[in-house]
Parts: C-alpha cells; structure tokens; sequence
C-alpha cells in the first residue's frame, strides 16, 4: 500500500515530514477559518449559486475571481522567493495533465452543482451550519465518488 | 468588543471572501507544503471505510488525513459563523432571481436555503431525490472523474497557471448554466413544484 496511484487526480500531499498530533490541529484551524467565510459570504447558499448561473449577481464570481488573482499572487511569490515550507522543505505544486475527464467530469459535476447550490466545501459548510439534511447529499457525493472509484477503467480518460 | 460582533456579523463581501478563500493555498502550502483541495477528501473518505479491494481506494490514506481534518474544520467554522456571528438580517437575493425562482415554484425567499427544499421532511420525497440524491451523486462522481473541484481545479489549478485546470473550470460553468437553463425547469416539475 503506497501512497496514493494517480498524483494528478488529488490535491497530493507533497510533504516529507509526516505531521503528527497537534501538528494536525492546523489543518483544522485553516479549515474553519474557511468555513467561516464560507458562511459569512453566503458562498453556502443555494440561491447564491442560482444567481450565478443566472448571472444575476457579481458576488461569486468576484469571489472566485479574487480568490484566484490573490492564489496567482501568492504562488508566484513563493516561486520567485524560493519560499520553503515550515519544516524546511522545498515547495512542491503539482501538475495536472489535461485528460477527458475534466471536460465529461467537469460537465457532470457542473449539473450537480447547480442542483446542490454546492461544490464540496460548502456541503461540509453547510451541514455544520445546521442544514444536517445535506448529509444524504454528503453520502450520495460519497457514492458518486465510489463509483467512480469502482468503475474508474469503464469511463473513457 | 460587541460592535466588532455586529459589525464582522454582516454578510462579507467578495472582495474580503475571495482574498480569504485564494490565501489558502499559500498557507496549506506554506504550514505542510500540502496543495489544496477538498473533493479528495471524499475519495480519502471511501478509501477509509469502504477500500472493497478496489485499486482506486487502495493507498495509504492515513497520509491525507489533513484532508479530512480540513473538511472537519470547514463544518465547524460553519457552525461558528451560524451560530455566533450570524446576519441578523434576511438574505438579500437578486430580484431577477427570484422572479425566476417563483416561476419554478419556489416562494420562500428568506434563508440561505430555500428552506421548501431543505428540510429532512423532503430528503424522502421527489424533492429530496433530485437535490440531495442525484444532486450530491454528481457532485461526487463529476468531481472524481474531473480530478478535482471547484478549490483543486478552479483555484489551485488555475492559480498555478494550468491550462487543463481552466478547461475543468470552464466545463463546471458549463454544465451549471445547463442544469439550470435546461434541466432544472423539468426536473423541478416532475418532482411536483
């Protein structure tokens, strides 16, 4: 059991330290923080999402937009600055090879997002803000992903 | 103290949100050298409970587990913001869009949910089927086999400059504005709106 098959499928974990106990709380820490803007910018909403693909709204495609920009900025910095991570490490981005998928994968999951209101941060966001009925969507995102898993060799890639 | 409540109780806008939301991708890089992503954690998850021998499940997930601490996190910050710094106010929603919204059947405008929908009576029903059923399944499905989401692809990809990254965003895009200039009309009828 090594680690995980394919790196250009998942948000990989580049790191040499392994992080351990309280190592792991900062994880947590960064993730609430955002959940809280999640919320606090109503990027959880159902009716959000609908004035967006209606474009109604500017709210969240400037939030993607800023998030983007400022994502652009930040990796930059670290590339030209040869930042190191905390443990001394060098910094590693991954690369993403283009394959069908982000076109078929991307379309399907363009048509639940408009049916949730949700991408899957917010679904996380959104159950703990008390809307616990998006668990049956947490699991049914589960069961989409299994089968995926499952019939991954099936789909063409 | 209280009017600092009151005042970061406000609903944010983008441009405090979006500088926040793109901030973390340097900080999971900078604390872990960790890229982000949120869609895997659901992978993490099916390979914790239910591997069933499949390659795909198959790989050391205790490794990602900051991944789903991450998603744990984002639960309770949501519960953070919803319970201590909640807008006391109603949603502001466009009003083009709940004139559409009407059309489709929708009447309660008051939440960040339409709360017609978003209710465990419904999760047995029709309604329940089509927006938590189907709607989570091609969350699910959609994302894997894109190889991310609307964090791993739309700001991790595209903020490292990658171009399959843009084409994974564009087609979220696309398939959004067609379930909901489309499919969604039909669908939300024959679940009985």
């Amino acid at each position: 059991m090594g680690s995980i098959a394919d790196p250009n499928c998942v948000a990989p974990n580049s790191s040499q330290t392994k992080d351990k106990g309280l190592a792991l709380l900062k994880y947590v820490l960064i993730g609430t923080v955002f959940g809280i803007v999640f919320v606090k910018a109503e990027i959880i909403s159902w009716f959000r999402i609908q004035e967006m693909f209606r474009l109604q709204s500017f709210h969240m495609f400037g939030v993607i937009g800023s998030a983007i920009v400022t994502g652009i900025i930040s990796i930059q910095l670290i590339k030209r600055l040869n930042i190191k991570s905390i443990q001394g490490e060098a910094i590693v981005i991954p690369t993403k090879e283009f394959k069908k998928g982000q076109v078929i994968g991307g379309f399907i999951f363009g048509l639940g997002w408009a049916i949730t209101g949700a991408c899957p941060g917010p679904l996380f966001a959104q159950i703990g803000s008390g809307y616990t009925v998006v668990l049956v969507t947490l699991v049914a995102a589960l069961a989409g992903t299994w089968v995926y898993g499952r019939f991954e060799k099936y789909f063409p890639n | 103290m209280n009017q600092f409540i009151e005042w970061i109780s406000q609903p944010w806008p983008w441009y405090v949100a979006g500088p926040m939301i793109g901030l973390t991708v340097p900080a999971l890089l900078i604390l872990g050298n960790k890229a982000f992503g949120i869609s895997s954690s659901l992978r993490h998850i099916c390979a914790a409970c239910v591997p069933a021998g499949i390659p795909f499940f198959t790989y050391d997930w205790k490794k990602e587990i900051w991944n789903i601490l991450f998603v744990l996190g984002t639960a309770i910050g949501g519960f953070i913001a919803m319970n201590f710094l909640a807008n006391p106010d109603t949603i502001v929603i466009s009003e083009a869009t709940q004139a559409d919204l009407k059309a489709l059947g929708l009447t309660n405008f008051s939440d960040l949910m339409p709360l017609e929908i978003f209710n465990w009576d419904a999760a047995f029903t029709g309604k329940g089927i089509l927006f938590f059923v189907i709607g989570g399944f091609l969350v699910g499905f959609g994302t894997r086999y894109a190889g991310g989401c609307t964090s791993g692809h739309a700001i991790m990809g595209i903020s490292s400059l990658q171009w399959p990254s843009l084409v994974a965003t564009i087609f979220f895009m696309v398939g959004g504005f067609f379930m909901t200039h489309v499919l969604l009309a039909p669908l939300m009828k024959l679940v009985g709106f």
